[in-house]
């Protein structure tokens, strides 16, 4: 054979590491890979124009749906914009909770990174027992919003509503004796705020188990040093953010870079890798799990100690309490205000971003002063990422590829948007 | 009762001596098969369950008491299932494949012993026939690989074959100490070789080539760390990725004989057989089928625990760790092994 001939191959949509519905096309050499085609846009649901189309509290719970493993995240950076428009500012027990939240999401987002990575190079246990912690951050979210992932808990001007006093319990049943349930329930005696005390204590060993089976098996190092290496310069230039940027080298973060809410007020640690390959990245998100459950703890210990209004009160863009519009006129005039026309924003444009946990999550606004954007633009770090995939894949072989994958941290809701 | 006997006596001696000489082979097969296809059956049930409790969860537990005939329910499901042929496949290697991947697993049983002369045929080369009959499955991988017409497959027959020389070589190394140590090739003598208590068995002199024989076993089978033929997050399930029903069940049943065989063999090459560890005491030093099974429930669970503990290697990684490191590793034992044989070190080689 004079001429070599490379072979394509299909890869996905129906792939089990695609990690929902990435389809690459590969240009392969045997098993090495020399060029990666990933096509997109197969989740597409049109929520930039769709938003173009409700008032603006209506998109909220679109936000959610974008990056679906990391939901208040995204709604933060969309409230931020839409705040930043209007000119208020939230009471800071709102700002509290949402820092609260924002962490306990980024959590969330690791475990369920940590858990499809280590699944895709083949350790499938670690999988299990991120869900397993997972299912508390899941009740906490129930706690407050009452769905368990999508939640619109984030309004302009607050939170939806306060944390709650009581945290709701399991029942015996068939399957779990009176004994077994009171196991189950004891970090539910009291308000939400103990029980995420609870899962703050606990969690810290939680991380230790899971490293125990990663962090120095010599497998799991094999498979993920010196794969996908981004040097400094090529991550920025490439527009990375977030742990990838981190991974890199270099010390990145929105939360302390132009802090946003009360960041600055709490006490945290940026981690940053050496080399920006796989084992890097992997260890700079497991340190994030760490430091999210710090900020976590000085929250609750401030949420404790002042209650206070978690909305503005000022009946523009609140609705009235219920008691009050039975008796208020006005207070009427502005529920069937805020509830049918909702409520306009100055014209102008506006940019807001936060850290969420894949990288720098933002919403670009441009309003024509209406009750609904006029344009509404989203930044999705995982579409940077995943441009880039070509490049860090290139020279490696098929295992890499979907290690690389799992590590880039992909999730299609927002890269498809 | 007794009438009935009779019939059947005098019925056996009206039958030409090649029936019944047949009737017997075929008798002796069954026993053998049966139980083996069954205990495969609870090897997948016994995984989902230790799997399960190291994962946190509970694993089958529905169908039947605590979930005792899920293995059951899940034949019943493959067999209701369409085999599906897959566009310009070769339908006729498609379908040799999986018989060609299960015949040798299930075959190989036959000159393993259970107890003192307990085996179907006590052949002389009986540790060769199993070497030939095991290197054979590699062809119903190749072939299905081959013939699947589906890219996905054939790079993992082509992962399949790599990783079957090197390991193959490895093994077959592992067992030219155990030769070596037993100088003969009959399992049963094998054993009889080891026998006293656990500190006269292959696996304190040959310490190395167990860890190389059990690793590479694990390999052969296509476990967990080794599992890159199936690779199922990266070619989705390798070489059986376009079979359906009962001819994945076929290939699933073969992995797990398979799994059993080596188990078995590594406890009758290194860990004396059906020898009592505590050879000597009364009662419990006797030695007795129960002590194999016991050795190789063992193992077994070994396995178990790997897949529940280890990622999986890369392609060329597992081809360094064969050729690198355990080629030379038993090579060198080899030769160690020889110079023990020189001195008759007791208790083993005196």
């Amino acid at each position: 054979m004079s001429e070599f001939q490379t072979f394509t191959m299909n890869f996905g949509p129906q792939h089990p590491a695609a990690h929902g519905v990435l389809r690459l096309v590969l240009e392969m050499e045997g098993e090495v890979i020399y060029k990666t085609d990933p096509h997109i846009g197969l989740l597409h649901r049109g929520t930039e124009k769709l938003a173009e189309s409700k008032t603006f509290n209506q998109s909220i719970g679109y936000m959610d749906r974008l990056d679906y493993v990391s939901m208040m995240c995204n709604e933060h950076a969309y409230v931020l914009a839409i705040e930043k428009l209007l000119g208020v500012t939230p009471p800071l027990r709102a700002k509290y909770i949402r820092v609260m939240f924002d962490e306990i999401t980024r959590i969330l987002n690791h475990l369920l990174w940590l858990g499809a990575h280590a699944l895709d190079v083949g350790a499938m246990t670690v999988f299990l027992y991120c869900f397993r912690e997972r299912e508390d951050l899941m009740d906490c979210y129930e706690a407050v919003s009452g769905a368990r992932m999508h939640a619109t808990y984030y309004r302009p001007g607050g939170v939806y509503r306060d944390l709650p006093d009581s945290m709701p319990k399991y029942k015996p049943s068939k399957w779990h004796n009176e004994r077994e349930t009171r196991k189950r329930n004891e970090w539910r005696e009291g308000s939400l705020l103990d029980f995420i005390e609870h899962f703050s204590e606990s969690f810290p060993d939680r991380v230790d188990e899971y490293e125990t089976l990663l962090t120095e098996n010599r497998i799991w190092k094999q498979r993920t040093v010196g794969i996908g290496t981004v040097s400094p310069e090529r991550a920025l230039a490439l527009g990375f953010t977030g742990p990838m940027l981190r991974g890199s080298g270099i010390e990145w973060d929105l939360r302390r870079k132009q802090p946003y809410e009360v960041y600055d007020d709490l006490n945290f640690e940026i981690p940053i890798g050496g080399n920006g390959d796989c084992y890097d990245r992997y260890l700079v998100r497991i340190e994030e799990l760490r430091q999210s459950t710090k900020i976590i703890r000085q929250c609750v210990d401030w949420l404790r100690s002042n209650p206070g209004p978690v909305m503005l009160e000022d009946g523009k863009v609140d609705p009235p309490r219920r008691e009050i519009m039975k008796r208020d006129m006005e207070s009427l005039i502005h529920h069937f205000k805020l509830f049918s026309e909702g409520y306009c924003v100055p014209e102008g444009e506006v940019y807001a971003a936060v850290e969420a946990p894949k990288g720098e999550f933002g919403a670009y606004i441009v309003s024509d002063g209406a009750n609904k954007p006029y344009r509404l633009k989203l930044r999705a770090p995982g579409f940077v990422h995943i441009s880039a995939l070509d490049e860090m894949v290139r020279g490696h072989m098929v295992a890499d590829l979907v290690a690389i994958i799992g590590n880039q941290d992909i999730v299609f809701g927002e890269v498809d948007r | 009762m007794q009438h009935f006997a009779g019939y059947f006596v005098s019925a056996w001696g009206a039958i030409p001596a090649w029936v019944q000489y047949l009737l017997f082979t075929l008798g002796k097969i069954l026993a053998i098969a049966v139980p083996v296809i069954l205990s495969v059956a609870y090897l997948t049930y016994a995984e989902r369950k230790v799997i399960g409790y190291m994962q946190s969860r509970i694993g089958p537990n529905r169908v039947g008491f605590r979930g005792l005939l899920q293995p059951f329910a899940d034949v019943i499901k493959l067999m209701m299932k369409e085999v599906v042929f897959p566009a310009n496949a070769n339908r006729y290697l498609f379908f040799i494949a999986p018989v060609l991947s299960m015949m040798p697993a299930i075959a190989a049983w036959v000159v393993v012993p259970f107890f003192p002369n307990g085996s179907a045929a006590n052949v002389n080369a009986g540790l060769l026939l199993i070497l030939a009959l095991t290197s054979l499955g590699i062809y119903g991988i190749i072939i299905s690989g081959w013939a699947s017409n589906s890219k996905y497959a054939f790079l993992g027959a082509m992962r399949s074959a790599a990783q079957m020389v090197a390991y193959e070589i490895a093994m077959g190394f592992a067992i030219v100490g155990v030769l070596m140590a037993a100088q003969t090739l009959n399992l049963g003598q094998i054993i009889q070789h080891q026998s006293g208590a656990f500190w006269h068995w292959y696996f304190i002199p040959l310490a190395p080539l167990v860890v190389v024989y059990f690793v590479s076993a694990v390999a052969e089978t296509n476990r967990l760390p080794f599992d890159v033929a199936e690779g199922e997050s990266e070619i989705v399930a390798g070489f059986h990725v376009e079979y359906s029903g009962m001819a994945f069940a076929v290939f699933f049943l073969a992995e797990y004989a398979n799994m059993i065989l080596v188990s078995a063999l590594a406890s009758i090459m290194f860990f004396g057989g059906w020898l009592s560890p505590f050879e000597g005491i009364p009662y419990i030093g006797a030695p007795s089928a129960g002590w194999l099974f016991l050795k190789i429930g063992i193992l077994l669970f070994l396995m178990l625990w790997f897949r529940a503990t280890f990622p999986r290697y890369r392609y060329d990684q597992i081809m360094r760790l064969g050729w690198k490191v355990f080629i030379p590793v038993t090579l060198v034992w080899i030769f160690v092994e020889g110079a023990f044989l020189i001195v008759h070190l007791p208790p083993w080689f005196s």
